[in-house]
């Protein structure tokens, strides 16, 4: 059931430029997608278009030929963002965040190198790359067909980064999850990619 | 002499546990470095290993609940408060990392002329904008209608007529393309050409190693190496740091490998030994018992007992 961008048009001024326009992009189920191209040229966009956060102005977003149901429960397809302290509630717990769409078992927490630990914190008390660990568990749920990595360890170490990736890959094979990583590391894309898409 | 030299440095704050639970947390703790006119230096280390406390160090910037342990020496004498308030600015200049940085009250024209030392500053500005390729309407512009390119090229024009001896760049580079990425380590480049010493903070390890002369790594608030960047290279054989070469081989494009030992999981607690001994493959008795200091080995510093 491959996730399917079919002319897809966005601007984000109503007479202003096309920042997208006519756009197609497919990604199916165990697939590592790259996506590359210079700042503002609307990865992002595209990212959060498929993800449901924005309505295209043309075209559509289809998962297994279907489309994909308005924010209701579960979305299928999840994203991951570049900075997680922006992305999470700063008055939660970590243990509330996490479990905000699902009950994060612990084979998934201790794959990812969740500390126990960090569970009773606010995320405040957390540094990047633990957070970051965090975001990407709340998004695993078993409903998640796919992964919208935008920018996901643009802030991190070398180590944090390649320790997260491993995870994250393997678990997607698990899973057969579908992932789309929009980066502009292009040493990162060609180690985890199978194929790289321009922009 | 070296322009800045940081000796043991250590950084703790106070904080309250509680409501009568007083609190010391030491997030640097043992930092040596120093800089040389003329050249770019970066300390490379993972978020919250305390890179950016040391430019608010150096910049007297600290809250005020921070304490400092050890020195840092400027031209050769003691940075004091004082002396911090008076160079910090014009010796001393810091060059942020996003465009929040700038007033956004004020013409980008002006801000640089008020950065400008040492001759006409409209005269100064002209020539920086000449410089960094910035067209004279950009003068007239307020910082929200800068893109953050110009941005970026405005307060590298800051730094540039300011005729500071040292400059701090904090994480410059991130989430930038690599074309991007790469202009701004020129401008650096040539600021260090014309003899200012540029200290790089960034966790981009591939940008410190092509852009910088020396690397520093840090790790758990400690430098734990000090090298010429051209030891990164290869399989890392040159590092004499286990924490360095980790770095180095987890890059994607050196191997993409992650490290055995988990070099976050290091002790908190204040005691005898290398704090990185629960995790160090190499780590033998005397990890365990001494700290190790920074010495200094054929190919640079290093904080090890087993390299």
């Amino acid at each position: 059931m491959p996730l399917e961008g079919k002319g897809l048009s966005y601007r984000y001024a109503q007479d202003g430029p096309w920042l997208l326009r006519r756009r197609e992009i497919t990604v199916r189920r165990g697939e590592v997608v790259g996506l590359q191209g210079p700042s503002g040229c609307g990865k992002t966009t595209l990212g959060r278009i498929l993800a449901g956060y924005l309505q295209p102005h043309e075209g559509t977003v289809t998962l297994a030929g279907k489309a994909v149901r308005a924010a209701r429960g579960y979305h299928p397809i999840q994203m991951v963002f570049q900075h997680p302290e922006q992305a999470v509630n700063p008055k939660w717990t970590m243990r509330s965040t996490i479990q905000e769409g699902w009950q994060a078992d612990q084979p998934t927490m201790h794959r990812l190198g969740i500390n126990e630990a960090w569970l009773d914190r606010v995320p405040a008390e957390l540094s990047g790359g633990e957070l970051q660990r965090c975001c990407i568990a709340r998004a695993l749920g078993p409903e998640t067909a796919y992964l919208i990595a935008d920018e996901m360890t643009a802030m991190l170490d070398a180590v944090t980064q390649a320790q997260i990736w491993h995870a994250m890959l393997e678990l997607a094979q698990e899973r057969s999850l579908g992932l789309l990583v929009i980066s502009h590391d292009e040493n990162l894309l060609k180690r985890i990619c199978s194929r790289i898409e321009p922009m | 002499m070296s322009l800045l030299q940081v000796e043991n440095l250590s950084i703790s704050f106070a904080r309250y546990a509680g409501w009568l639970r007083r609190e010391i947390i030491m997030p640097v703790r043992q930092l040596d470095l120093a800089l040389q006119a003329g050249e770019i230096t970066a300390l490379v280390g993972a978020s919250g290993s305390g890179k950016s406390l040391l430019a608010h160090a150096i910049l007297g910037i600290l809250p005020a609940n921070a304490s400092l342990g050890g020195s840092i020496l400027y031209k050769g004498e003691k940075l004091t408060a004082a002396r911090q308030a008076k160079l910090r600015g014009k010796d001393i200049m810091l060059v942020p990392q996003s465009v929040t940085y700038l007033d956004p009250l004020m013409r980008s024209g002006a801000q640089v002329c008020l950065a400008a030392r040492g001759g006409d500053p409209r005269k100064l500005q002209r020539a920086a904008f000449r410089r960094y390729r910035l067209d004279n309407e950009v003068e007239q512009m307020y910082p929200h209608q800068l893109s953050g390119g110009m941005a970026r090229r405005i307060m590298a024009a800051s730094a540039f007529v300011s005729g500071a001896c040292m400059i701090i760049a904090d994480e410059p580079t991130p989430g930038m393309q690599a074309e991007d990425a790469a202009e701004t380590m020129k401008w650096f480049r040539e600021l260090a050409d014309q003899g200012h010493a540029v200290l790089l903070i960034t966790h981009d390890l591939e940008a410190a190693v092509a852009g910088a002369d020396r690397i520093a790594v840090m790790n758990a608030g400690m430098t734990v190496e000090w090298l010429p960047a051209s030891h990164f290279s290869d399989k890392g054989e040159r590092l004499q740091h286990p924490y360095s070469r980790a770095l180095w081989n987890s890059l994607p494009a050196n191997g993409f490998y992650v490290p055995q030992s988990d070099w976050r999981a290091v002790s908190s607690r204040e005691g005898p030994g290398c704090p990185f001994a629960s995790c160090c493959e190499l780590a033998a008795a005397i990890c365990r018992e001494e700290q190790p200091g920074m010495r200094e080995g054929e190919r640079g510093w290093v904080r090890c007992h087993a390299s």
